[in-house]
């Protein structure tokens, strides 16, 4: 077993154990916080096989953006804590769909690719970026569009709408029969 | 820079690790109620995909698995924040984000 085998061998376990302890945590604030040290274990994975560009977007955009988001949710919607509230009734079915998928992609992996080897060749940043804007052009506008509407429409959804006079023809929530409460 | 030209990693334990990620996200997005947590095991199972990605870009020596995983980060990333944006809109309105409460458009 070569140096970087070991190296992401033990990254990957600290990285599994986290996302096991992600799925079955008790505590949301703690699930959260097992999901940044799976997202740099992940981090971690493409420093090992030398995809450095992809490890840094890693950790500036999961660690550092959507982990923040998610807490920032968690901050603004209730935080229950504790196995029943977090968990439906159907746990003892999804571990078993869940192991069924890991033993099927491990049993077909196994099969295939048993004994193939990455070699390691550093993808520099330059070349990734000729990558994106010699081949990939199309897609990466697609894509800036589509995070543009995304922004707008994130903003629209969450905005706080202002509140007509409260009157008799006060508009009934879309969702649900309670009334809305005004903060 | 010679070693580490000279330096490989088995293909099977990236996919390994892959595989192990997706099955958790697969169980957590299946066993938990709360919609935060559900989109939080989505996440898991988005970093799987990328693994494999960066595996096969590393495997087949292209860099297209890597702009690929590029690419879906980007959308995790725009996923994630309309998701949030609909919970926080559904907890405003019914003072709960357990996904089996919410079950408005079910018929």
């Amino acid at each position: 077993m070569s140096a970087q085998e070991f190296a992401f061998v033990l990254v990957a376990v600290v990285g599994g154990i986290a996302a096991l302890r992600l799925v079955t945590s008790r505590n949301v604030v703690h699930a959260a916080l097992y999901l940044v040290v799976t997202l740099a274990m992940v981090g971690g994975t493409y420093l090992l096989v030398a995809a450095e560009f992809l490890a840094w977007v890693q950790v500036l955009i999961y660690v550092g953006a959507i982990v923040v988001l998610l807490l920032f949710s968690l901050m603004l919607t209730k935080a229950p804590i504790g196995r029943e509230t977090l968990d439906n009734q159907q746990r003892g079915i999804a571990a078993l769909v869940g192991a069924g998928v890991l033993a099927g992609l491990v049993f077909l992996i196994q099969d295939y690719f048993a004994g193939k080897k990455i070699v390691l060749r550093p993808a520099r940043t330059a070349q990734v970026g000729t990558a994106i804007f010699r081949d990939f052009v199309l897609p990466f506008e697609v894509v800036s569009v589509l995070l543009l509407a995304a922004l707008i429409g994130a903003v629209v959804i969450a905005r706080k709408e202002e509140a007509p006079e409260a009157g008799p023809e006060r508009r009934v929530p879309l969702i649900g029969r309670r009334e809305r409460v005004h903060r | 820079m010679t070693s580490l030209l000279a330096a490989t990693v088995r293909l099977p334990f990236l996919l390994f690790f892959g595989a192990f990620l997706f099955s958790c996200g697969v169980y957590g997005v299946l066993a938990r109620r709360n919609a935060v947590l559900v989109l939080m095991s989505i996440e898991l199972m988005l970093n799987a995909v990328n693994v494999n990605l960066v595996a096969f870009s590393g495997y087949l020596r292209q860099l297209t698995g890597q702009v690929f995983a590029l690419f879906v980060i980007t959308v995790a990333a725009a996923e994630i924040g309309i998701g949030l944006a609909i919970v926080i809109l559904i907890y405003r309105n019914r003072e709960t984000i357990n996904v089996d409460e919410i079950s408005l458009l079910k018929w």
